[in-house]
């Protein structure tokens, strides 16, 4: 084991007791740069990455940590401190991981110069001390030096040392590919890293709901929600646009321990380049985005979208198009909101739950029992009082805050909730207007996303894989044969402990060693 | 894909296999357990014979990867697609590929003396995954439909296999290095002893066990590239620290620090075979707890 660490693994002893600023500072770079820091460093990485997994994270599950806040108001703003909800771009994890590259860099900079030097200079003079190796033997013969040498050279070039030969020696070594390849893998990883720096501050993904029907066109105003990286600029955003011809889900129906399982969602769309004159129709699927110039567009979510109209005491209508529903479960079950401000006499909202095929339960309650609109149903609760809407703050779509409102259909309010099939118009209670439930389309969440540097990712990455693989495969060997008078020694050494090595020595010196009966 | 047709009987029988699989699998455990003591034993004609046994559990180790093979590939064509899309499934090709390597590797003459391990663990996981784990045959979730499963997954079994191999070596290493094992002067520690003494030297199962990490590590690597590669098409990102991208980064880290180990002075050795050890039990909670538990987009476990 000593053997191999002398051969191969960089000093790491510091200089001397007395250092001054200089020799400390080279003194910590050397602790910096050596195997053991970076095997704690790794160690520290990974141990580090846990708590990323154990708490909600705001760059996968905002709403995660949004419900951790209200459940945990206390100890959710300990942990934020800690910056447990963002792990991956905290202060700490941020220091394990660039303390490591710096120390990487640090290690294979000057190790590739050592290892060019070494690919471009001859194996080195053969050790005084043969015997001290793992791998050696001596072997008494009568053959001149020449045979034996001569020998030695034609099995070592055979199995692919490189060698120099001496007056009565050979130093041989194998292998330099192995060193290559953990150079090559090192200096990989540094190239996936910046990469996935750079490629992250130009990237941007947005997320839009497109109805069937609608076009999405591809700038800042579109989309419901947009992340940009920090060099994102608008001018990045290539014209474009995405229009949704046509939404379709195949649910099982034919499987009996499958049934309404999804088995494919096709989002039909026609896209148009900003020269186009003629739109270009493809599908998408989960697996399968769109690409386009400058972006990709992804499939991430589905669900019904009834178009609904509402039409108010002065038969103005106060509200009439589709209406996303967020699927509750896998049946979709859905749930939807509208908010109608301008409605005489007075402004309401209304709760809505749609139920594609529905099946009413023995409390009353509806369900769905499948998830295609085989026998849909629209249920609205309402609720009159001020909605909130005037006085500017940001408001969620989704969601209908009923506290200081007064629940008139639906509920404990004592009226039923409106109940419409497709096709139907109910007069409201409390003389609100009406509601007519005109029909049904599907809607598309997608997901518009870019990021420059993809492929680099990936070639870096693939060629770190290919560099480990290398150079956990090669064998890395040195051999030296000595002559002297009346027979020659043999000695090898190996990169890692290799057992078989003594077993080698012996083959090898039974394949130079003149053979017994043969003349010399 | 619009339409499948899932194959209930062959499902069944797939189980059956799987059952029988078991079966010939303790069988096989039983009379591995049996040379190890037949080993260590102090009579000489037992210990004679202990080479036979060990043939014999081979014999029956092969009939049951036999049988445990045709449970899997019945389980594919009950459900028309690779049989790896839920933790049922998934420990089922898992563990059979662990024993088909196990059985290939049998060449290494002494890789075979943990065979009680790997078959005693191919029991734990097999009665878990019936146990536990069992699902009616299922079509595939859109977000599955992809060739990367196919690459993805199977290229992560054979890590975990390899990883698993190591492991064993590993805990054989530990014990026969340990200072306890080799002074203490209870019964059961000299038997321990003594059947350690027919294990392969220390120097040996040391050089098995990174040899074998080594390859896991390479096909973890491909796993760990092959799952971005998907997850940018699936989910239109190639990383977003997903709770099982973070456990598969926590693994392939763990066992890149352990190939910093072994050419670290001071590290090598018993610390190499812990951290060995530390990666597959990380390997394990991944599958496990963080399957069942953690919150994420990988909500594959079909339970
Ligand atoms: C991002 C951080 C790093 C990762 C993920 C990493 C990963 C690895 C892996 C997987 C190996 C095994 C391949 C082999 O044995 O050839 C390895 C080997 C090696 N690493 Fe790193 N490494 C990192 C940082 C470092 C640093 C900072 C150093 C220098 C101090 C370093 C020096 C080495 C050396 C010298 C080997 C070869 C060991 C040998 O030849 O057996 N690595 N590294």
């Amino acid at each position: 084991m000593s053997q191999r660490s002398e051969a191969f693994e960089p000093d790491t002893t510091p200089d001397s007791p007395e250092l001054g600023l200089l020799g400390w500072l080279r003194w910590t770079w050397r602790q910096l740069t050596s195997m053991r820091t970076a095997l704690i460093l790794l160690l520290l990485l990974a141990a580090a990455a846990i708590p990323g997994s154990l708490y909600p994270q705001r760059s996968a599950d905002p709403n995660g940590v949004t419900t951790y806040f209200q459940g945990n108001p206390e100890l959710a703003k300990i942990l934020d401190w800690f910056q447990l909800f963002d792990v991956y771009s905290s202060v700490w994890f941020s220091a394990i991981y660039i303390l490591l590259f710096v120390s990487l860099i640090g290690c294979v900079v000057p190790r590739t110069r050592v290892h060019y030097r070494a690919m471009r200079s001859q194996p080195g003079e053969v050790p005084a001390k043969l015997t001290r190796f793992p791998g050696y033997k001596k072997t008494a013969t009568d053959a001149s030096t020449k045979a034996i040498l001569d020998a030695a050279e034609a099995t070592l070039a055979e199995q692919g040392y490189r060698l120099v030969r001496r007056k009565d020696s050979i130093s041989a070594e194998r292998g330099y590919l192995r060193e290559t390849g953990n150079l090559v893998f090192h200096f990989a990883l540094i190239g996936v890293l910046i990469a996935a720096g750079i490629g992250g501050g130009f990237s941007y993904n947005g997320q839009r709901v497109l109805v069937e029907g609608e076009v999405f066109v591809n700038n800042l105003a579109s989309y419901d929600s947009f992340a940009p990286g920090v060099f994102f600029d608008e001018t990045q955003l290539k014209p474009f646009s995405v229009a949704l011809d046509k939404f379709e889900v195949s649910f099982d129906l034919k499987n009996s321990t499958n049934i309404g399982t999804p088995l494919d969602f096709r989002a039909y769309v026609s896209s148009k380049l900003s020269g186009d004159a003629n739109a270009s129709s493809a599908v998408i699927r989960v697996n399968e985005p769109l690409e386009l110039p400058g972006a990709n567009v992804y499939l991430t979510g589905n669900g019904y979208a009834p178009v609904i109209t509402f039409t108010d005491a002065d038969g103005q209508i106060s509200f009439s198009g589709p209406v996303v529903f967020l699927p509750q479960d896998a049946n979709y079950t859905s749930l939807g909101v509208v908010k109608l401000p301008d409605s005489k006499p007075k402004q309401f909202g209304v709760l809505a739950f749609f139920y594609p095929t529905k099946q009413q339960l023995k409390t009353g309650a509806f369900t769905s029992i499948y998830p295609d609109p085989i026998d849909p149903l629209l249920s609205m609760n309402l609720y009159v009082g001020d909605l909130g809407l005037n006085d500017g703050s940001p408001e969620n779509v989704f969601s209908l805050n009923t506290h200081g409102l007064n629940q008139v259909a639906g509920g404990k309010s004592g009226t039923k909730a409106v109940k419409l099939v497709i096709g139907q118009t109910v007069k409201l209670p409390k003389g609100l207007g009406s509601v007519t439930f005109n029909g049904l389309k599907r809607y598309a969440s997608l997901d518009i996303a870019y990021n420059p540097a993809e492929l680099w990712i990936l070639l870096f990455a693939l060629l770190a894989l290919g560099g480990l693989g290398v150079s956990l495969t090669v064998p890395r060997r040195r051999v030296w044969v000595r002559k002297f008078e009346g027979g020659f020694e043999v000695a090898a050494l190996a990169h890692n402990d290799d057992p078989r090595l003594p077993t080698l020595v012996d083959d090898f010196v039974a394949a130079i060693a003149p053979k017994k009966g043969r003349k010399k | 894909m619009t339409s499948v047709s899932l194959n209930l009987p062959l499902a069944q029988l797939s189980l059956v296999a799987v059952f029988a699989a078991m079966a010939i699998y303790t069988l096989s455990f039983l009379v591995f357990v049996w040379h190890l003591t037949s080993i260590a034993s102090e009579d000489k004609a037992a210990s004679a014979k202990s080479a036979n046994l060990q043939k014999f559990g081979y014999g029956l180790l092969v009939l049951a990867v036999f049988v445990h093979g045709i449970g899997v590939v019945t389980r594919g064509i009950a459900a028309s697609r690779v049989p790896w899309a839920n933790m049922y499934e998934f420990s089922v090709s898992g563990s059979f590929i662990l024993v088909a390597i196990f059985v290939f590797a049998w060449r290494v003459r002494d890789i075979r003396i943990i065979a009680t391990f790997v078959t005693g663990f191919a029991l734990l996981v097999l009665g878990t995954a019936t146990n536990i784990f069992y699902v009616q045959v299922k079509t595939l979730m859109p977000a599955l439909q992809s060739y990367w499963l196919v690459i993805h997954v199977t290229v992560a079994v054979l890590a975990t296999a390899f990883f698993n191999i190591a492991a064993a070596l590993s805990v054989a290493y530990l014990l026969k290095t340990s200072a306890y094992v080799e002074k203490s002067q209870s019964k059961v520690v000299g038997f321990a002893r003594r059947v350690l003494a027919a294990f392969p030297e220390q120097q040996r199962l040391e050089r098995l066990q990174v040899r074998f990490n080594s390859i896991g590590l390479v096909l973890w690597s491909f796993t760990l590239i092959a799952g971005a590669i998907w997850a940018q098409r699936a989910w239109h990102r190639y990383w977003g620290w997903d709770t099982k991208e973070v456990w598969t980064f926590i693994i392939w880290t763990l066992y890149a620090g352990y190939f910093h180990a072994t050419s670290t002075r001071g590290w090598t050795g018993k610390r190499a075979a812990w951290l060995s050890l530390v990666g597959f039990t990380a390997i394990i909670f991944n599958f496990t707890i963080v399957n069942l538990f953690f919150k994420g987009l990988h909500v594959y476990s079909g339970l």
